[in-house]
């Protein structure tokens, strides 16, 4: 079976439009696309909001919806709305709703699969003794991490999914899910494809064009699966899935380029073999799945630590650069003398000193100015939005101030961008990244199922709209 | 030589939240043995070019598929906590790039 993958992340930045039209005319069974990642950070889940506009959401989800009704074949999206919790399930699934009546579109089955899950949850699952479990290294989750969470999602794999295909749906919209998954359930229940090369298919696909060389991103790529593998080609005409090109993606952005974890067990990447077939497909067999004896769910979870605000600085005489931590420790003191200090007090100040270790801050090796200017980011956190503007203020007029023995400029020690500090949006914290065990002997499946809620409806547009 | 002159890519990104991985891949073959057989990349040299304690190098391993040498660090806060740089963990890799090989 073939499976299209027009977009890594589906809303992030607009699906390009004539590679997805070149996808379409390949006739493939699945258009699959996830629309989540933890790249942008705790706060779009903290605070339950989109992190894409929803005109790009709405573009990408209405080349999707015509495409795969067109052709006739599911369209399964992940982790709705950049985090995947109800808010972006009922969201999406509502687009859809408005699309098919707009577009007039024949009745078709719409799954959504909710996986939020609220903290009071964890926390009774702590109360009943099932461990929250820290991933790579995170310490196990107690009473104190889930009171810091605000919102939390279970991480779904293949199993709701392929239920929900297998039930009849068209359309599956789900809450956070883990990416491969969201192609391997079609795969599995459509295609009847083993766990190994359904999977494999979903690693290779998950990112869409960064499979193929040379780099470029939103553009579509078609996945051929059979019960031995995968191969792997790119609807832009200036890309090649080169063996190279494939086996770098597989193992990009994670630990461990051997294995992907998905609930109820990994699939082992140690023995893939990479074959040219032509200029531009490449063949990618050999993967294993191996089942594991308990069923782990990751939870991902964030929560509020303060309001924040920043302003933008610059120095530029070469004197006050040499005496730099001097200038920023002058701001620190001056701080601690009107608000106390920070631990007690409850508020932070953060130095971004581009120009010296603003990109890489504690891992710069070689933490000098070496030019003739810094520009210096000043962040602010505090528990109200005034309180963390004033702080901002104070330490950013008093760069302006900072007292050093042998400076000509007697007039003021920094620039300001503007005098003026910028309310930024609050600063969160992914609270949880975590793994919840759940034991065979326990009963898998109702403990799993119960994290994951699926809903089937038909959609249909009213008489009028019907094409 | 330096890494940069062997390596074909050089790249940082995030590897879940607490994790930035740092992946070097060699489209010459000659070029990724000579860089692994010299054992000058390894999980205690880049400890010390990034000023951390080597117990921050949650992997290090040579994935032989992509002929690549792929390491992964610990941040100090999670990726994208008040005062944690680059969210994205993009832009870790170039002190890499003058890495000696002998």
């Amino acid at each position: 079976m073939k499976i299209m993958s027009p977009t890594g992340h589906l809303g992030f930045t607009p699906i390009e439009k004539d590679s997805f039209a070149a996808g379409i005319a390949e006739g493939p069974d699945a258009i699959v696309a996830d629309s989540g990642s933890a790249d942008i950070g705790p706060y779009p889940l903290g605070a339950d909001l989109a992190h894409s506009p929803e005109d790009w959401q709405r573009q990408d989800l209405e080349l999707c919806l015509l495409g795969a009704r067109e052709l006739g074949v599911p369209l399964v999206i992940g982790s709705a709305s950049d985090t995947g919790t109800d808010r972006g399930v009922d969201r999406y699934a509502e687009i859809i709703r408005e699309l098919a009546e707009t577009h007039g579109l024949a009745p078709f089955r719409l799954a959504t699969i909710k996986s939020e899950l609220p903290p009071e949850r964890l926390q009774k699952a702590l109360d009943d003794g099932i461990a929250i479990t820290g991933l790579n290294g995170r310490e196990d989750a107690d009473i104190d991490t889930i009171a810091r969470t605000e919102h939390s999602v279970a991480v779904m794999g293949v199993e709701p999914i392929a239920q929900a295909l297998e039930d009849g749906a068209d359309v599956v919209i789900c809450g956070r899910s883990s990416d491969s998954a969201i192609f391997a359930a079609v795969a599995e229940s459509r295609g009847g494809l083993p766990r190994s090369s359904a999977l494999l298919a979903g690693k290779l696909l998950e990112c869409a064009s960064f499979c193929a060389e040379p780099f470029m991103g939103k553009e579509t790529v078609i996945g051929e699966i059979d019960a031995e593998g995968v191969t792997v080609y790119p609807m832009h005409p200036g890309q090649r899935c080169t063996p190279a090109s494939v086996a770098s993606h597989a193992m990009y952005e994670r630990m461990d380029p051997f294995s992907e974890h998905v609930p109820g067990g990994r699939l082992d990447m140690t023995n893939l073999h990479f074959e040219q077939v032509d200029e531009r497909r490449t063949r990618v067999t050999g993967a294993e799945w191996v089942p594991s004896e308990h069923f782990g769910v990751k939870i991902e979870g964030a929560g509020k630590i303060g309001e924040r605000a920043i302003s933008i600085m610059g120095i530029r005489d070469p004197y006050t650069l040499s005496r730099l931590d001097d200038v920023l420790a002058w701001s620190r003191d001056k701080l601690v003398e009107r608000y106390g200090s920070p631990d007690e007090r409850g508020y932070s100040v953060y130095f971004h000193v581009y120009g010296r270790d603003g990109v890489m801050g504690s891992f710069e090796p070689t933490p000098k100015v070496t030019g003739h200017e810094v520009g210096i980011v000043v962040e602010a956190v505090a528990q109200t939005p005034e309180a963390a503007e004033d702080v901002c203020a104070l330490a950013s007029r008093n760069l302006f101030y900072a007292r050093l023995p042998e400076v000509k400029g007697t007039a003021g020690g920094a620039s300001f961008f503007s005098d003026e500090v910028m309310a930024a949006r609050p600063a969160y914290e992914w609270t949880l990244n975590h793994v919840v065990v759940l034991d065979k002997q326990q009963g898998v499946t109702d403990e799993a199922s119960s994290l994951f809620r699926t809903e089937i409806v038909t959609v249909a547009a009213t008489e009028g709209a019907v094409r | 030589m330096k890494l940069s002159e062997l390596a074909s890519t050089i790249r940082s990104k995030n590897a879940g939240v607490d994790h930035v991985t740092f992946d070097i891949i060699f489209r010459d073959r000659d070029a990724y043995v000579r860089t692994v057989d010299s054992g000058a990349v390894n999980a205690e040299s880049v400890a010390e070019l990034y000023g951390i304690d080597q117990s921050r190098v949650a992997s290090f391993v040579v994935f032989e598929p992509a002929q690549a040498i792929k390491f992964t660090i610990r941040r100090k806060h999670s990726a994208g906590s008040p005062g944690e740089p680059d969210p994205f963990g993009s832009q870790f890799y170039p002190p890499l790039f003058d890495l000696e090989i002998p």
